[in-house]
C-alpha cells in the first residue's frame, strides 16, 4: 500500500517562511508517509522559497518548486499552473496541502486538471485496513464522516489545529526547480494588495487563545429601556485589549450594520461565526449577549472550553452546548473583568 | 454593449439551518433522516451572490442572471416560491438527488453540462457565480471544478466586494485569513466569483417579481428531466457528534465572583 506522498505548500506573505499551519500538516503528510510505507516529496511555490525550503531539509526529502515573481501572490492562474506542474512533476498518490484561503481557491482546479479528486477540510487522516480514510465535517460540523476514495491522485486539504507541527533543524535545502512560463492569458488578473477590515483594531486574531463572542444583545434595549451601544464597545474593545482575544460575532449583531441600527462600528460581516460565518479554532470561547442557537453554536465546533454570560438561565448555551453559563448582566461582568484583567 | 454580463448563478438547497440533523444509510450511502419532509432553504452563500448578481446586472442594462441549481426538483420548487420574489432570473433546473453526500466532482459534471447548453449565453461576457462553500457539504471545491470544466482560469473564492471600475475592469475583494481581504484586479469575464457574504442585505419579498419570475420557473420545473449522480466517494461512517456538555448554570452569584472566576479562567494556559 506503499503511497507516494506529495506535501504542498506556499510561502506566507514573508516571502519566506511557511505559514504556520503548513507545519502541522507536513507533520501529518510525514506521519501517513511512514505508515504507508510512503515516500514524501515537498512542493513549495513562492517568489523566493529557498529559506522555506531551508527549513523543511532536515526531513530529507526531496523538494521541487516553482518560483519568480509571477508567484509571488495569490491568483489563481499561476498557482494552479505551479501546483499542476509540481504535481506532474511528482506523479504522487496522495498530494497533502494545507488549507490555506491561497490553496482553498486554487487546488480543486488542480485536482480537476489531472483528472484527480479533491477534499477539503480534512480534520484527521488515517490508516485502517490498509486504507487510506479522511475525516471530515458535514453540513457546516453537525455530522462528521470518514471517508475514502478511489481516484487518484487524491488531494487532501487540510485544516488548521489538527495535528501537532512538524519541528527539524534548518540547513541548506536542495531544490529542484521546476520553470513553468508565465503567458499573457495567465496574467489577466493582477494582485492589487491586502485590506484589512474598516477596523480601529485587528480584532480577527486566528492565534488568540480565547474567541470572544459578542451577540445582538449588546446592542438592544437593556433593563433601563435604553440602548447602551457605546458603553458596549468600550466594555468589548477594552476586553479585547486585556485579554488578547480574538473577536467573534452572531449573526443578528452583525448584520445590523448592514441595517441601519445603532452597530459596534468595529463589527464586520468577517467576524461573523456559525453557520454563515467562520469555524475558528482556539481552545478557550467566551460568549456575551448571545443566545447560542444552533445556527450560531456550529460555529464552536473547535472551541474546546466554552463559557457563555446570559441573563436567560434557559438559552441555547444552557442546553449542553457550554460547560459553564453564567447567569448575569453581561455589560455588569466585563465591566468588573476589565478591571481584574488590566491588573494582571 | 461594453459591461454587459452574462451572469450564471450556481446554488444548490440545504436543509434548513434550525432544523436537528440525523444520519441515517440506505443503499445508495448516508442520508438525513426525513430529508424530503425537512424545510429546505436557498443554500445561504450561493444566495448572496444570486442578490450580488442581480444588483450587478440591474447596473448594467442588457445584462442577464440565471440561476442554474441542481436539486430534487419538488424541494427546489418549495424554495423557489420564496426565491423568486427576491430577485429576477431564469431558472435552470436539473433534478437531482443532490444532498451534502453527494460527490462534489458529480455534481460540477452536471453544473457545467448544463452551463454549456444555456441558450443565448456569451461566454465572453460570463460571470460564473456561487457561493464559496456550501451548507451542505461545506467543501468549497464545486465552483473551481466547474470552472476548469468552463475553461475560466480567473477564478475568486470567499468574495465579499465586485466593483467594477471605469475601464471595465473588476476589483474583486477575497476574504483571506486574520479578517482582512485580498484585493485583485482582473481584465474582465469570462471570471467565476465564489461569493462569501458580500455587502447587500438579503432583498424583502416582492410578491409582483415573484409571480413574473414563476410564469417562467414552473415550466422550466416541470421540464426539469432527472439526472443521476456518480458517487465516488466511499463512506465509512458518519456521526453526529458525541459529546453533549454538562453544563454547570452559575446563577445567584455576585458579579464579582463571576468576574473572578473569569479571570482566573481566562489567564489559566
Ligand atoms: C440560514 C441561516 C443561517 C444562519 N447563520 C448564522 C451564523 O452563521 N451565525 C449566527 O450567529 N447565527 C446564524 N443564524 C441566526 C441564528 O439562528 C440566530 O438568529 C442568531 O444567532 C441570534 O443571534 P444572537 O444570539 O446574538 O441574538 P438574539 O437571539 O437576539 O439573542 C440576544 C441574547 O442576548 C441576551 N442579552 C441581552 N442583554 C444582555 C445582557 N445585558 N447580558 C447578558 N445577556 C444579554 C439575551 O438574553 C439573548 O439571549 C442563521 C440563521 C439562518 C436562518
Amino acid at each position: 500500500m506503499s503511497q507516494n506522498i506529495l506535501f504542498l505548500a506556499h510561502v506566507d506573505e514573508s516571502g519566506k517562511s511557511l505559514p504556520r499551519i503548513a507545519f502541522e500538516v507536513l507533520g501529518a503528510a510525514l506521519d501517513l508517509a511512514a505508515g504507508s510505507g510512503g515516500v514524501l516529496t515537498i512542493g513549495l511555490i513562492g517568489e523566493n522559497v529557498q529559506e522555506a525550503a531551508d527549513g523543511l531539509a532536515s526531513t530529507g526529502a526531496r523538494i521541487l518548486s516553482v518560483s519568480g515573481r509571477e508567484f509571488a501572490h495569490p491568483r489563481y492562474s499561476t498557482d494552479a499552473a505551479a501546483a499542476e506542474a509540481i504535481c506532474r512533476a511528482a506523479t504522487p498518490e496522495l498530494v497533502i496541502t494545507p488549507s490555506t484561503s491561497r490553496f482553498l481557491r486554487v487546488i480543486p482546479g488542480v485536482a480537476q486538471r489531472l483528472s484527480g479528486q479533491v477534499d477539503t477540510h480534512i480534520t484527521s487522516i488515517e490508516i485502517a485496513d490498509s486504507r487510506i480514510s479522511a475525516k471530515r465535517w458535514f453540513y457546516r460540523q453537525r455530522l462528521e464522516a470518514a471517508i475514502q476514495r478511489d481516484a487518484r491522485p487524491w488531494f487532501l486539504l487540510m485544516d488548521s489545529g489538527c495535528h501537532e507541527p512538524w519541528t527539524g533543524a534548518a540547513r541548506t535545502a536542495n531544490i529542484e526547480p521546476i520553470d513553468v512560463p508565465v503567458s499573457p492569458d495567465q496574467t489577466r488578473t493582477v494582485f492589487a494588495g491586502i485590506r484589512t477590515p474598516n477596523s480601529d483594531a485587528q480584532t480577527i486574531r486566528p492565534d488568540a487563545k480565547l474567541l470572544f463572542v459578542a451577540g445582538a444583545g449588546w446592542c438592544k434595549k437593556q433593563g433601563d429601556g435604553k440602548n447602551h451601544v457605546a458603553e458596549a464597545e468600550v466594555a468589548i474593545l477594552s476586553f479585547l485589549q486585556n485579554s488578547g482575544a480574538s473577536l467573534g460575532g452572531s449573526k443578528s449583531l452583525v448584520d445590523q450594520s448592514g441595517e441601519n441600527q445603532a452597530v459596534l462600528g468595529f463589527m464586520t460581516h468577517l467576524n461573523q461565526v456559525g453557520q454563515t460565518g467562520s469555524t475558528p479554532r482556539h481552545p478557550k470561547g467566551l460568549s456575551t449577549c448571545c443566545h447560542g442557537e444552533e445556527p450560531h453554536v456550529v460555529g464552536w465546533r473547535f472551541i474546546n472550553e466554552r463559557r457563555a454570560i446570559n441573563l436567560d438561565p434557559n438559552c441555547g448555551w444552557a442546553r449542553g452546548k457550554a460547560d459553564v453559563l453564567y447567569v448575569a448582566d453581561a455589560f455588569q461582568v466585563m465591566e468588573r473583568l476589565n478591571a481584574l484583567l488590566a491588573k494582571k | 454593449m461594453s459591461n454587459v454580463y452574462h451572469i450564471v448563478v450556481c446554488a444548490g438547497i440545504v436543509p434548513d439551518p434550525l432544523q436537528t440533523l440525523e444520519p441515517i444509510t440506505t443503499p445508495t450511502g448516508p442520508a438525513l433522516k426525513n430529508e424530503m419532509m425537512l424545510p429546505a432553504v436557498l443554500d445561504p452563500w450561493s444566495g448572496h451572490a444570486l442578490y450580488e448578481a442581480t444588483n450587478l446586472a440591474a447596473h448594467f442594462p442588457g445584462s442577464k442572471v440565471w440561476l442554474v441549481s441542481a436539486a430534487p426538483k419538488a424541494k427546489l420548487q418549495q424554495v423557489m416560491m420564496n426565491v423568486a420574489q427576491k430577485a429576477s432570473f431564469e431558472l435552470i433546473p436539473i433534478d437531482v438527488p443532490a444532498n451534502g453526500f453527494a460527490d462534489a466532482h458529480s455534481v460540477a459534471k452536471i453544473l457545467g453540462e448544463a452551463i454549456q447548453t444555456i441558450a443565448g449565453l456569451d461566454r465572453s461576457r460570463l460571470l460564473l457565480f456561487g457561493g464559496w462553500e456550501s451548507a451542505s457539504r461545506g467543501a468549497g471545491v464545486t465552483m473551481q471544478l466547474v470552472g476548469e470544466r468552463l475553461g475560466i482560469r480567473d477564478q475568486f473564492q470567499g468574495v465579499d466586494q465586485l466593483t467594477v471600475q471605469n475601464d471595465g475592469s473588476l476589483e474583486i475583494l477575497e476574504r483571506i485569513e486574520g479578517g482582512r481581504h485580498l484585493v485583485s484586479t482582473c481584465q474582465g469575464p469570462p471570471a467565476l466569483l465564489g461569493w462569501a457574504t458580500g455587502n447587500l442585505p438579503e432583498p424583502k419579498n416582492n410578491p409582483q417579481v415573484g409571480m413574473a419570475n414563476m410564469r417562467a420557473i414552473m415550466p422550466a420545473l416541470q421540464k426539469a428531466k432527472p439526472a443521476s449522480l456518480f458517487q465516488n466517494v466511499r463512506y465509512v461512517s458518519v456521526t453526529p457528534p458525541k459529546q453533549q456538555r454538562q453544563t454547570r448554570v452559575v446563577k445567584d452569584r455576585s458579579v464579582d465572583e463571576i468576574a473572578a472566576e473569569l479571570a482566573e479562567w481566562i489567564v489559566q494556559s
